[in-house]
C-alpha cells in the first residue's frame, strides 16, 4: 500500500542507503543558526478578529487602486470588467480538473478551444496552445521548440530588450541544453545601448549556428520596431524567429504572424488578468502548423462526437507523461486554464473594437505624457523609435529616491528603474500609462516630478 | 505478422532492403503494431549526411509512444520520405513500402552481418511477450 505513511524502520533503512545517520543531518547545508528557528506565533484568534486586523494591515499598503499607477515593465493595470471575475468564480469552471476526460469536460475544453482561436486570430499565427504558466517561461518554450527543430544549432540571439526577467528564465530552462547565447550584451554607454537595441543590430548577431532569435514587440523600452527585416535575415540563415509580444498592443499594431515569425508567445495578464503580486499570470504560445508537434503542453481541438454534434478534445498532448516519457523535450503537460478563461471572457466581451480602443487610450495617453513629461526641467523623454504606451525618461537624480517621493508624497506608484537591470541606465525609469492613467493623473505626475526636479 | 524473408532487422525493429551498396530502410509491421495508430513521422536527417550505423534518422510518435528510428547500417542519406509528414498512417498500412523513411549508400557491407534475418527476427519478436 503506497499510501501508507513511512515506518520507523523503513526510515531507518532509507537512511542507511544514503549514508546518514539521522533526517537532521540532510539539513547541514542551512547554516546552523538558522536550522531549527523558533516560530512565535499569537494566539489564535476568531475569523472575524482575523478579517479585521488583516482588513488593518490593508490599508498600509499603497496599490493600484489607491494610487496612481505608472510601473508597467512586463505587468499592466488595465480595468477587468466584473463579470471576468463573476464568471470565473462559477464553480464549473472554478473547481473542474484538467479535462482528461472528454465526456464530463466539454465546458473547459471548449473555452480552451476559444481561448486558442481568439490568440491565433490576435497574433495572426496558425495555431497557438492551451496556455503556460506566464510570459517568461512561454519565451522559454519556444527557444526549446526551436532547437528541437533546428537539430544541431546551439546558438540563442537573444535582443537586449527583451524583458530581462525573461532572459534570465530562458537562459535558465536551457541549462543542460547545450546552449550558446548571444545579441543581449548591455554596452557602458546610452548611446551605444540605443544602437544595440534596434532589430538591426540583432540581425548581424544572427549566423550560420544559430537557431533561434527572441525579440519582444513593442520592446522591453516600449519601442516599436518592423521585424519583417529580422525574419528575413533570420529565415536566411535558416533559424526560427520568435516574438514576446503585449497582447493590449496587438490591438493596434500589425501582428508578428504579419511579418514573419515563426512563434508568437508573451504574457496574457494585461487581458482581464490583475497585478495581484505578479501571479498568477498567463503565457499564450502561438505558431505555425509545421511546428505543432514540437509544441509544449496540450492543444484542444474541435470534433463531432458518434452522432454528428460538435464537441470538445485534448487533440495534442504530446507529452512526457504518456507519449514522449523520457524523450520529452519540455515537462510542461497541464495550463493555465482558469486565466486563460479569464482571457478569453475579456477578450469577449470587449471584441475586436473594444481591444483596439483599450490600445488607443494607451497610445494616447503615453503620447501625452512623454509630451507633458518632456517639458520638465532635468527630465528628458529619450525614447527615439515609435512607442506604444511606455518610454524612457531620463531623470536627474536616482529612480529610486524620486518614486520614495511620489509614493510618500502624491500617492503616485513611479516607473520601473532601469538602472537595476541595465547599468547604462542608471537614472532611467521606464513609465507605462493605460486606460486607468487618466489626464488628469499624468497632469499630476508631471507636477509631482516639476518639484524633483528642484 | 509480416516479416519479408528479403530483410535484414535490427533489435530495435528496423528493416533495412539491401540492392547492391545501396539500401531503404524503415520500422518493421511489428513495430507499427506495438506503436498502434502512428500520428507523426519527422525524418530529420538530410540528404548527403553521413551517418554511423545506430544514429537516429527519425521521431515516430503514436497515439501511444514516442520512439526514435536508428540507422541499420553506416551510410550516406540519398534520400527521405518527406511524404510522411502528411502521411504518417502510411507506416502503419505498408511498413515495407511507403513507410520507407530513409534511402542510403552503405558505408560498410559488413555491417549488415550483425543484422538479423526473417527467421531470427520472429523468433526474437516472439520472445518479447507481453
Amino acid at each position: 500500500m503506497p499510501f501508507l505513511p513511512h515506518t520507523e524502520s523503513e526510515r531507518k533503512e532509507m537512511l542507511r542507503a544514503i549514508g546518514v545517520s539521522k533526517i537532521e543531518e540532510l539539513f547541514s547545508a542551512i547554516p546552523e543558526s538558522k536550522r531549527f528557528p523558533r516560530v512565535v506565533l499569537p494566539d489564535p484568534l476568531s475569523e472575524p478578529e482575523i478579517m479585521s486586523e488583516m482588513q488593518y494591515l490593508s490599508q498600509g499598503n499603497a496599490h493600484a487602486q489607491n494610487a496612481a499607477c505608472f510601473l508597467g515593465a512586463g505587468a499592466y493595470n488595465h480595468y477587468v470588467p466584473p463579470a471576468v471575475q463573476h464568471l470565473l468564480l462559477r464553480g464549473e469552471f472554478y473547481t473542474a480538473y484538467t479535462p482528461y476526460q472528454a465526456e464530463i469536460s466539454q465546458g473547459t475544453l471548449q473555452s480552451i478551444f476559444e481561448f486558442q482561436t481568439l490568440i491565433a486570430a490576435l497574433t495572426g499565427m496558425e495555431v497557438a496552445n492551451a496556455s503556460h504558466y506566464d510570459g517568461a517561461t512561454a519565451a522559454a518554450e519556444a527557444a526549446i521548440l526551436a532547437l528541437q527543430q533546428v537539430r544541431g544549432r546551439k546558438r540563442v540571439v537573444m535582443s537586449p530588450v527583451l524583458h530581462p526577467h525573461y532572459r534570465r528564465t530562458v537562459r535558465t530552462y536551457l541549462q543542460g541544453a547545450g546552449a550558446t547565447f548571444a545579441g543581449d550584451e548591455t554596452p557602458e554607454t546610452y548611446s551605444a545601448f540605443q544602437a544595440r537595441s534596434r532589430v538591426k543590430h540583432l540581425a548581424t548577431c544572427v549566423d550560420e549556428s544559430t537557431a533561434v532569435v527572441l525579440a519582444q514587440y513593442p520592446s522591453f523600452i516600449g519601442e516599436v520596431e518592423d521585424l519583417a527585416p529580422l525574419a528575413e535575415v533570420t529565415h536566411t540563415a535558416g533559424a526560427l524567429l520568435a516574438v514576446v509580444v503585449n497582447p493590449t498592443a496587438l490591438g493596434l499594431l500589425r501582428p508578428p504572424g504579419e511579418m514573419g515569425a515563426d512563434i508568437v508567445i508573451g504574457e496574457g495578464q494585461p487581458l482581464g488578468i490583475p497585478l495581484s503580486f505578479g501571479g498568477p499570470y498567463l503565457g499564450f504560445f502561438a505558431t505555425k502548423q509545421a511546428f505543432v508537434h514540437k509544441m509544449a503542453g496540450r492543444l484542444a481541438g474541435e470534433t463531432v462526437d458518434g452522432r454528428g454534434r460538435r464537441g470538445y478534445v485534448l487533440t495534442l498532448a504530446a507529452r512526457e507523461q504518456h507519449i514522449k516519457r523520457e524523450r520529452a523535450s519540455s515537462n510542461i503537460c497541464s495550463n493555465e486554464a482558469l486565466m486563460a478563461l479569464a482571457a478569453t471572457i475579456y477578450l469577449s466581451l470587449l471584441g475586436k473594437r473594444g481591444l483596439r480602443k483599450v490600445a488607443d487610450l494607451c497610445y494616447h495617453r503615453a503620447h501625452y505624457a512623454a509630451e507633458k513629461l518632456s517639458r520638465n526641467n532635468g527630465f528628458q523623454v529619450v525614447s527615439r523609435l515609435p512607442i506604444f504606451h511606455e518610454f524612457v525618461l531620463r531623470c536627474p537624480k536616482s529612480v529610486a529616491e524620486i518614486n520614495r517621493n511620489l509614493l510618500d508624497n502624491w500617492d503616485i506608484i513611479g516607473g520601473y528603474d532601469l538602472g537595476q537591470d541595465y547599468p547604462c541606465l542608471t537614472n532611467h525609469m521606464l513609465l507605462a500609462f493605460t486606460e486607468l492613467t487618466p489626464r488628469e493623473q499624468i497632469d499630476r505626475l508631471a507636477e509631482a516630478l516639476a518639484e524633483e526636479s528642484i | 505478422m509480416n516479416i519479408p524473408n528479403d530483410l535484414k532487422y535490427t533489435k530495435s525493429d528496423e528493416w533495412i532492403r539491401v540492392e547492391g551498396t545501396r539500401a531503404s530502410m524503415g520500422i518493421t509491421d511489428y513495430a507499427q503494431s506495438q506503436l498502434s495508430d502512428i500520428v507523426y513521422v519527422d525524418v530529420f536527417v538530410k540528404t548527403g549526411e553521413t551517418l554511423a550505423k545506430g544514429k537516429p534518422v527519425a521521431s515516430v510518435e503514436s497515439v501511444k509512444a514516442a520512439s526514435e528510428v536508428y540507422l541499420p547500417a553506416g551510410g550516406t542519406v540519398e534520400a527521405v520520405n518527406a511524404a510522411l509528414g502528411n502521411t504518417p498512417e502510411s507506416a502503419n498500412k505498408d511498413p515495407y513500402g511507403e513507410g520507407w523513411m530513409v534511402k542510403f549508400t552503405l558505408a560498410d557491407p559488413a555491417e549488415l552481418e550483425s543484422l538479423m534475418n526473417a527467421k531470427d527476427y520472429e523468433a526474437y519478436c516472439a520472445g518479447r511477450g507481453h
